[in-house]
């Protein structure tokens, strides 16, 4: 029973990923759910930074800038000139049963650590069981995006989900290349760009942010 | 040499995008698109030459993987974006004339036209996994605003539900990618060579069979979306209706192949691990299921442009078919069908466009006689249609052909749902067009014939690929079929 | 040795128990005082439930026509119930040979069993409110039991065992290791205490409002040395509870059964861990609002939540 050190935080930080995503789940307040996406952007560039220091890999470091740098300072500071602009900084979230959403959540995490759990065996690295928690991070921020009725949280919801995969790149395969992580911190950055232009053509629209306003185009 | 033509072909867009982010709103910037593509066509035609001549090649530091696959797309990319600009250049005018844009939006326009020419060309050519998932990403963002260019509710809403969707799909796709780094991680260590597409190629065998699975499922999941495969597929028809017809048209005849050729890519390494047919499979249940949900959908729609955005659907879901039942005369029939598919489709656009803009609406109903209106257009749509539907002479005959057969020899049990799907598509597409090329109207003939080379260029295309096939285009196909197994 | 071992264990089991009899009042009485200092009131000070029970125990009671057996009975078996749960409990030592008796879902029973019984004496009297109280109770441990097991759940994973002595013994041995799930199910505990013990948010201990008292509500046909025992057995409920997380969470320097020196450390770390575990619940109450009746189930919910997180967490990444 003599687990690492540096393992135990990265396990506790994968935990306190996974309850960070059940809050955003929850969460009902814009503002706050900015907030929580960039303390999720923090424990993530944290963790990688553990695994950098574990694994002694320069790269996992640059890594760990650019996460603090991209998900902790740029994207929340956009996002909160975003609402801030759009005038939507106290809006609330009217959310329908929060605990079936809560009990779906679990289902979800149990469907992913079953899915993992075949990979996890196989992987005797120190983070065995990481590959679950992502993945269950990813479909959490997936059920987000299907139970919101704001473009602003779905835009949350999908940068989230890019932090559950960023997280499953760095602590279960120990970071993908540095070609690939910079390409994809470019998408995220110019994708952030977009949905901001976005948000503005949606309300002068549509004047609302509620995508409810576009359920217009189905095949009757 | 080759390094070279590499590097042309991907620059030139590349610069051709910077280029009109600063010379969008000259009157000459239609041409200059149109100039770019040319050269970038010029480019991809020097580098198939080359390839067909020395076979694959990487380049750059192994970053780039050229082989007799992807050189075929890169080929047909490059001609099919030139013709659209070629297209659009009139087009993109008489919208402007109508005051359904502005410049800033056609200055827009061109230069996420050129950058979308370069993202899927980017695609093509990485050898890099997760390069190629970084190009698909950038695919989806320089076309979201195109989408929405019209800045109508419609157009609005089918811009942000392409955007979430594919945004989405794709991923999963890198969660995808991850897996597949995580088995090639323990075989290949650490570093940058463990996603480089050839080095996976050589040690595809001692790949953990598990991970490869799940990574598979994951890849086709998230690809898939962008090809637009049922039940992943219901931003296609919305960004297909919404957006301006060049984009229709690039989007179905290029980015839903790029996508494919990115599931094949990941199939040849998942085939080499497991040594199933599982991933072959899985392309055929997604591809089956497309069609016949296309098929039935057809008949339902009142958008024109939304019909043959089905249409996209159901011969994507044919293709992946294809490809799904491997061995070289699906694969090859596969690729055949993906080259006029494109072709057909991009065609039958251009002349989808036209008569929209002559009607003012793009529902079915209100379209009628473009016989009468003009000739041209009329004659475009209807040989457009009969071949898209694979009537004998054209090529798509001869692809679908193939894949029937090969169907009935491999898996029987498939072929009658196909040619039930094929039927309905049939009666469907070709009970609606009919009208809208002979019914009457009471609109005035256009005083001038709209230039629709590009049409006719491409039915040519398609026509001469169904009466015969040049040997040493048989032989390169062959040669490619061989590559994917 | 046997037997002097037994010996022993019998006098460490009536020390708990007299003690935490002794004991509980004066909890009640800190986390009182600590409140009144939070909010800057000067308070009743620390034996003023001491003095409350001798008042009550000096007074006749008085019972509704009405009122049946069961009514009369109820607080003896409340008070015997919440008495031989602070019994089981691993309180100073960790061998009791009372521990066996029952483990961590026996114990969950216990509570159980007197909330049966002071649910059916509260509409035993058929008034409003009885039933009110009845109901929202009921409502707040149906939500709270499950979390509650689920707790119980994660740390009997990590010892491998349900019985309580175990569970101590096996952190108490350990070297120190980071538990995420043993966090979560902190956590979760804590929701439960407070909505177990009619704390605020989820109830309001020092109000009669009708609108919304709980555990008020159920008792207030209750008079002298029955409702004496009532807010005994409250007492004790508070204490057992505290106990219980300081068993599972931080149960260091608790004493063996045959280690005589011992037991000085173990109950002056117990009142330490006591009187600081009472002094966070006062805080806790200080800064958290009373939440609407209807929004307890979300609470509790969350607590749910956050034990099920714990354990699949300990299921995969083992710790």
């Amino acid at each position: 029973m003599s687990i690492p050190f540096t393992t135990q935080t990265i396990n506790l930080l994968a935990s306190i990923l996974l309850l960070i995503a059940f809050a955003m789940l929850s969460q009902r307040r814009i503002l706050s759910l900015i907030n929580l996406f960039a303390w999720q952007g923090l424990v993530l560039s944290v963790s990688t930074f553990v695994v950098a220091y574990s694994t002694a890999q320069r790269h996992l470091y640059y890594s760990a800038a650019l996460t603090l740098l991209l998900k902790v300072l740029v994207l929340p500071w956009l996002l909160h000139r975003l609402i801030r602009k759009l005038n939507v900084k106290w809006d609330v979230e009217t959310l329908i049963n929060i605990p079936a959403t809560m009990l779906v959540g679990i289902a979800l995490v149990i469907f992913a650590f079953n899915l993992a759990a075949p990979i996890s065996q196989l992987s005797e690295s120190i983070t065995r069981g990481l590959i679950g928690i992502a993945l269950a991070s990813v479909l959490l921020s997936l059920l987000m995006m299907i139970t919101r009725r704001k473009a602003i949280s779905q835009v949350v919801a999908f940068l989230s989900l890019e932090n559950g995969l960023f997280f499953a790149a760095t602590s279960a395969t120990q970071g993908m290349p540095l070609v690939v992580e910079l390409g994809i911190a470019l998408d995220v950055l110019v994708a952030t760009f977009i949905f901001g232009i976005f948000f503005f053509q949606i309300r002068e629209t549509f004047d609302s942010l509620d995508i409810t306003h576009m359920e217009k185009l189905k095949d009757d | 040499m080759i390094d070279l033509q590499l590097l042309v072909l991907l620059l030139t867009p590349l610069f051709g995008g910077g280029l009109l982010a600063v010379f969008g709103s000259r009157r000459w910037a239609a041409e200059l698109n149109s100039l770019m593509s040319f050269c970038t066509f010029l480019a991809a035609v020097a580098l198939t030459v080359r390839v067909i001549d020395f076979g694959p090649q990487v380049v750059f530091n192994e970053q780039f993987f050229i082989d007799q696959f992807n050189v075929f797309l890169v080929a047909l990319t490059a001609f099919v974006a030139f013709t659209t600009s070629l297209f659009s250049r009139p087009y993109m005018r008489i919208e402007q004339h109508h005051g359904k844009l502005s410049t800033q939006m056609l200055h827009l326009y061109y230069s996420m036209y050129q950058l979308f020419t370069f993202t899927m060309l980017l695609a093509l050519t990485a050898n890099n996994m997760g390069i190629i998932w970084v190009a698909m990403e950038a695919a989806t963002l320089t076309t979201v605003l195109l989408v929405s260019l019209y800045r109508t509710p419609a157009s609005l809403e089918a811009a942000w539900k392409y955007f979430i969707l594919c945004g989405v799909g794709i991923a999963l796709a890198l969660f995808g990618t991850i897996l597949l780094y995580f088995a090639a991680e323990r075989v290949l260590g650490e570093g940058g060579t463990a996603l480089l597409w050839t080095h996976l190629n050589q040690v595809k065998g001692d790949l953990e069979p598990t991970v490869l699975k799940l990574a598979f499922v994951f890849l086709l999941v998230g690809y898939g979306t962008k090809i637009g495969l049922v039940p992943l597929h219901s931003w296609l028809p919305d960004a297909h209706a919404e957006g301006p017809t060049p984009v229709s048209a690039v989007l179905s005849g290029l980015l839903l192949n790029v996508a494919l050729c990115a599931v094949m890519r990941s199939k040849v390494l998942v085939d080499g691990s497991l040594g199933t047919h599982f991933a072959g499979n899985l392309m055929m249940g997604f591809g089956l299921l497309s069609v016949v949900v296309a098929a039935l959908f057809l008949s339902r729609q009142k958008d024109i442009k939304r019909m043959f955005a089905y249409s996209s659907i159901e011969h994507m879901g044919l293709i992946t078919f294809a490809f799904g039942m491997g061995g070289p005369v699906a694969t090859f029939a596969g690729m055949l069908h993906m080259t006029v598919h494109s072709l057909t489709k991009s065609a039958i656009f251009f002349a989808v466009g036209h008569a929209v803009q002559k009607s003012g609406t793009q529902v079915m109903e209100n379209i009628r006689g473009m016989l009468q209106i003009s000739p041209t257009v009329g004659w475009g749509l209807m040989l457009g249609t009969l071949a898209i539907l694979g009537m004998p002479p054209f090529g798509v005959f001869a692809s679908e052909f193939l894949i029937i057969t090969t169907a009935m020899h491999d898996h029987p049990w498939a072929t009658p749902i196909l040619l039930i799907a094929l039927g309905i598509a049939f009666a469907a597409i070709f009970g609606k067009v009919q009208p809208i090329v002979f019914g009457e109207t009471t609109a005035r003939p256009l005083p001038h014939p709209p230039a629709l080379i590009p049409v006719f260029a491409h039915l040519l295309l398609v026509l001469i690929l169904g009466l015969y096939m040049p040997p040493y285009l048989a032989n390169w196909y062959r040669q490619a079929a061989a590559l994917l197994g | 040795m046997m037997a002097m071992k037994q010996t022993l264990g019998i006098l460490f089991q009536l020390c708990q128990s007299l003690l935490v009899v002794a004991l509980a009042p004066l909890l009640t009485g800190w986390v009182n005082q600590c409140r009144a200092w939070l909010q800057n009131r000067s308070g009743a000070g620390l034996l003023q439930p001491y003095r409350t029970l001798r008042k009550l125990f000096h007074k006749d009671a008085v019972l509704a026509y009405n009122a049946s057996p069961l009514f009369r009975t109820t607080p003896y078996i409340l008070f015997g119930c919440m008495w031989l749960a602070a019994a089981i409990i691993p309180i100073i030592a960790i061998d009791l040979p009372f521990s066996p008796a029952a483990d961590v879902i026996a114990l969950v029973g216990v509570f159980a069993l007197a909330r049966v019984f002071i649910s059916l004496a509260a509409m035993d009297i058929g008034t409003a409110f009885g039933s009110l109280g009845a109901r929202r109770e009921m409502l707040v441990s149906f939500l709270a039991e499950p979390a509650l097991l689920m707790v119980f759940f994660t740390s009997s994973l990590i010892s491998h065992s349900t019985q309580l002595p175990h569970i101590v013994e096996t952190f108490t041995h350990h070297e120190f290791v980071l538990y995420p799930s043993l966090a979560f199910a902190g956590l979760a505990f804590v929701i439960v205490l407070l909505a177990e013990n009619a704390r605020i948010p989820v109830d309001n201990p020092s109000t009669h409002l009708e609108l919304t008292m709980i555990h008020e509500a159920m008792i207030l046909e209750y008079s002298a040395r029955h409702l004496a025992l009532v807010e005994w057995a409250s007492s004790l409920k508070l204490l057992a509870y505290i106990s219980i997380g300081i068993a599972l969470f931080v149960p260091y320097g608790i004493a063996e059964v045959d280690n005589w020196h011992a037991l000085p450390l173990a109950i002056t770390a117990l009142l330490v861990k006591l009187a600081l575990a009472g002094a966070g619940l006062a805080v806790l109450e200080t800064f958290l609002a009373k939440m609407r009746i209807f929004r307890a189930p979300e609470f509790l919910g969350t607590a749910f939540l956050l034990a099920v997180l714990g354990l699949l967490i300990h299921f995969l990444l083992g710790a």
